[in-house]
């Protein structure tokens, strides 16, 4: 994108048009997510800038909401839901997801376009479908409103994206590494867990990470198919939301933003890893 | 590969006995069949295809528990959402007589008198079932006002065939007592049973009460349940009708209640069934059994009751809309256990007797979300076109270090929750919010003038946009990036101008990027439901808030399955389209 020393004044314009529409884009694009930030530390219940704070009165600021988040008996036990069921069913999506992708990267697998429209499907299919088609599944096997039923459903959920980031990394996966340990008299369990597994580990492991948000954020299904035992986080939000929106959901916001953060970090960090890993160029 | 390791002698000719390569190729040789050998002297093609059999089968059991997984957890539920839409059965299993004398009705006027004798017995049953409300508001969904004659008729049916029970307990006061009606209907060997059944139970309670401690009498409590009542075959014979109905009475008391039919009296429709039968085609002969005596003074006097037919029953004395041909209409349309009910509503159909008719125009709502839902979602999708591009195209053509910089712009909202960013619309698009705050301060509105932002389909439209953006900026961006530089270079140096070198060369190129974004944009807003339900108020919602609403609120569960389905087809579709023009493997994530 650099300017020719060349360029005429029009081409001078069009540029910098360019680039200030491309900034406006940005803006748009991360202002939202940065304005709820500093309104969490409003010390009014109101949600626009109150005038002491554009004029950075220290008294306008207040750590007032996220005292109520912290405190607040509703927002905690959303919090410990959460908290009980992402982790789980994370787990769930990743043993599972990962066994099954090691499965689909062999060279010979029957009907396998079908298997892989089958294990993507929860990815693809809206996700009021899902939970409208569980709801009703799952009260008729009983599973309707448990934390089991919560779990399932997410772990179903968070696999296509670890089926997705792990076969991945197992397109680069070098076949004769795999060769060289049986030949060296190690069994396909050991071959897996010594060789393949910690080659692999940035893949499963950014695959774990999506399953983990996909749970964490979701709210739809949860929606359905929990019941008021399983309340989430993002549960709790949307609640906060539709009825009547208090200052604190800001908090949580603020503090979801941070973890994403931190998670969008890892999941960088672990691509570049891999890609190294595997010989690849630098990203 | 340890074991069998011949001892090393000199080389040669069938040195080493065993499966060794050579020995097996110089066997072939010497077989001259034509046919290659595998070491262990198999033929290669069937030693290979058991190799590639065993690697499929080890690849299989891999994949298996994921695949049973998920067919439980989540593809059993589609299935289930599916069958939902057309399933139908509740007509006719909790009006199992009524369908089936409806058949012959011709759909004018009202039907015959043993339609409504079959209605009185099934709705009888019904209530003392507690399923006569569900089916009520179920055919409520295609024609309003019946839920409540369902509930009205509830209450009232008890009294169906009183007149005749008045009549029989004032011909002989026996007719009152529960042990005449079991003398008269019961198998003896049932009775029998049932004595022996209350012999016991009775001493087990006096045991329990000669018990010491309350944990012994919990210990000896008697928990065997009646034997089942069973009709004896002279009272089947003689009596059709009212066996019928006096075998259902005790099959019901006893699961609804844990009655027995010999404590109590049968409902005043048993004694209409028996005026039925005593006063059609009932000889003295054909009975024999225990009351037969009863019996037959009961049937010399029937032919000088008083008579109240069913039908006017149930049209005066209970409610008149059972008059209505409207209201059978819908019974019979809704009798077959699987409908296109639930679709015909989805596209503003309905069904009724006359056949497949649009709904009156006041009541046309899904057409309307549904185009609704695809301007919505195109709006959207040409808004990320058009954000989306010029940042993608920027991505691609700064270098490396840079652009992974700006990259972390787009990926952060795209890893943030989508309850923050929906909230901080919620935040941003208020009438007291920030937007409107700096318009009001910019002078560009006046206070009082501020901009409704929210709770229609502008927000719905700028908040999605937001939320889609970046699912249309990294498919583009992928594409982008693999645009050599050299052909607009090419282009220009022949003389092209900018735009010229852009739009016959780049753009091009990055179509096939256009059209995955565009196709993800749109799939995954056609089916999103959060957003559009926290800021798009009434006219920004979408079909899935429809879907929600009749699950969780207006329970029609049927007509949600059905919308789904029709959402859920269309998705397919459209990922078909994807495949074909991206394929799925290539879905990248970022």
């Amino acid at each position: 994108m650099e300017l020719p020393p060349y360029a005429t004044l029009g081409q001078k314009i069009w540029h910098y048009t360019f680039l200030t529409i491309c900034g406006l884009i940005f803006f748009f694009l991360i202002a939202p997510i940065l304005t709820i930030i500093p309104l969490s530390f409003n010390a009014e219940n109101f949600f626009t800038f109150t005038p002491g704070m554009l004029a950075f009165d220290p008294e306008a600021y207040s750590l007032k909401h996220y005292r109520d988040f912290f405190t607040n008996s509703g927002w905690q036990q959303a919090m410990w839901n959460s908290i009980k069921i992402a982790p789980v069913a994370t787990l769930l999506s990743v043993s599972l997801g990962t066994l099954a992708a090691v499965g689909l990267s062999q060279s010979h697998v029957p009907f396998r376009r079908l298997i892989m429209a089958i294990l993507i499907s929860p990815m693809i299919v809206p996700l009021i479908i899902s939970a409208a088609g569980m709801y009703f599944f799952y009260s008729r096997i009983g599973l309707q409103g448990t934390y089991l039923g919560v779990v399932l459903a997410h772990a179903a959920l968070g696999i296509p994206f670890v089926i997705i980031t792990v076969t991945a990394t197992l397109v680069g996966f070098d076949r004769s590494l795999t060769r060289a340990s049986a030949n060296l008299g190690a069994g396909p369990v050991r071959t897996f867990f010594r060789v393949q597994m910690p080659l692999i580990l940035p893949g499963v492991i950014s695959g774990g990470l999506f399953a983990f948000i996909t749970s964490f954020d979701e709210v739809v299904v949860v929606l359905f198919v929990g019941s008021a035992g399983q309340k989430t986080l993002p549960w709790q939000m949307f609640i906060g939301l539709r009825e009547q929106i208090s200052p604190t959901i800001l908090a949580v916001a603020t503090i979801l933003v941070v973890i994403s953060i931190g998670l969008l970090t890892t999941v960088e960090l672990l691509r570049r890893r891999s890609e190294r890993l595997r010989g690849m160029s630098p990203g | 590969m340890t074991d069998s390791v011949p001892p090393a002698r000199a080389t040669g000719p069938d040195q080493f006995t065993g499966a060794t390569p050579d020995n097996a190729i110089r066997d072939a040789d010497r077989a001259k069949a034509g046919r290659v050998l595998a070491a262990d002297g198999t033929p290669l093609k069937r030693s290979l295809n058991r190799a590639l059999r065993a690697q499929k089968l080890r690849a299989l059991m891999l994949i298996a528990p994921l695949l049973i997984f998920i067919l439980i957890t989540f593809i059993a539920p589609i299935a289930d959402m599916l069958f939902r839409s057309v399933e139908n059965d509740i007509v006719s299993q909790t009006l199992p007589r009524t369908v089936v004398e409806l058949d012959r009705w011709d759909g004018e006027g009202t039907p015959d008198e043993e339609t409504y004798r079959a209605l009185a017995a099934d709705l009888m049953v019904a209530t003392e079932l507690k399923n006569h409300t569900r089916l009520g508001s179920r055919l409520n969904y295609e024609t309003t006002g019946i839920s409540s004659l369902f509930r009205k008729t509830g209450r009232d049916i008890d009294e169906a065939g009183e007149i005749y029970m008045d009549q029989f307990v004032a011909l002989d006061a026996a007719w009152e007592e529960p042990a005449t009606w079991v003398s008269l209907m019961a198998d003896p060997d049932w009775i029998a049973a049932q004595a022996d059944w209350s012999a016991r139970a009775k001493e087990a309670e006096a045991a329990q009460d000669a018990a010491a401690t309350a944990e012994e009498a919990r210990a000896l409590e008697f928990t065997e349940p009646e034997p089942r009542f069973r009709l004896s075959g002279t009272a089947r014979d003689a009596l059709p009708r009212t066996s019928r109905i006096y075998q259902q009475f005790a099959s019901v008391i006893r699961s609804e209640d844990g009655d027995s039919p010999t404590q109590e009296q049968p409902w005043a429709i048993v004694y209409q069934a028996l005026y039925e039968d005593l006063s059609g085609g009932f000889t003295g002969e054909s009975y024999d059994g225990a009351q037969a005596r009863l019996l037959s003074r009961a049937a010399d006097a029937v032919a000088a009751f008083d008579t109240l037919p069913v039908k006017e029953f149930f049209i005066e004395n209970v409610d008149e809309d059972w008059g209505d041909p409207e209201v059978w209409g819908t019974i019979k349309a809704f009798s077959s256990p699987y409908t296109a009910g639930y679709f015909l509503s989805a596209i503003d159909y309905q069904l009724t007797p006359q056949g497949i008719e649009p709904q009156p125009d006041d009541q046309k709502i899904y057409a309307l979300l549904f185009k609704r839902t695809m301007f919505m979602s195109l709006t959207i999708m040409f808004s990320c076109v058009l954000l989306g591009y010029p940042i993608a195209f920027l991505l691609s053509n700064l270098p490396l270090r840079t652009s992974n910089l700006l990259l972390i712009l787009v990926l952060l909202p795209f890893w943030t929750s989508l309850l923050v960013r929906t909230s901080a619309w919620k935040v941003l698009l208020q009438q007291e919010g920030v937007i409107n705050a700096i318009l009001v301060w910019a002078g560009a509105i006046s206070d009082v003038g501020r901009l409704q932002l929210i709770n229609n389909q502008t927000g719905t439209i700028i908040a999605m946009t937001h939320i889609l953006l970046p699912f249309m900026i990294l498919p583009l961006y992928s594409v982008m990036k693999t645009i050599p530089p050299q052909y607009v270079r090419a282009a220009k140096s022949l003389g092209a101008t900018n735009w010229t070198a852009f739009w016959r060369v780049y753009f091009p190129q990055s179509v096939p990027g256009i059209g995955a974004g565009c196709i993800l944009v749109f799939i995954l807003s056609i089916g999103y439901y959060i957003t559009p339900e926290i800021v798009g108020g009434t006219t920004g919602t979408f079909i899935s808030n429809r879907i929600a609403y009749h699950i969780s609120q207006s329970l029609n569960w049927g007509l949600a399955a059905a919308l789904g389905t029709i959402l859920l087809a269309l998705v397919l579709v459209l990922y078909y389209l994807y495949d074909r023009i991206v394929g799925i493997d290539n879905v990248s994530l970022g």
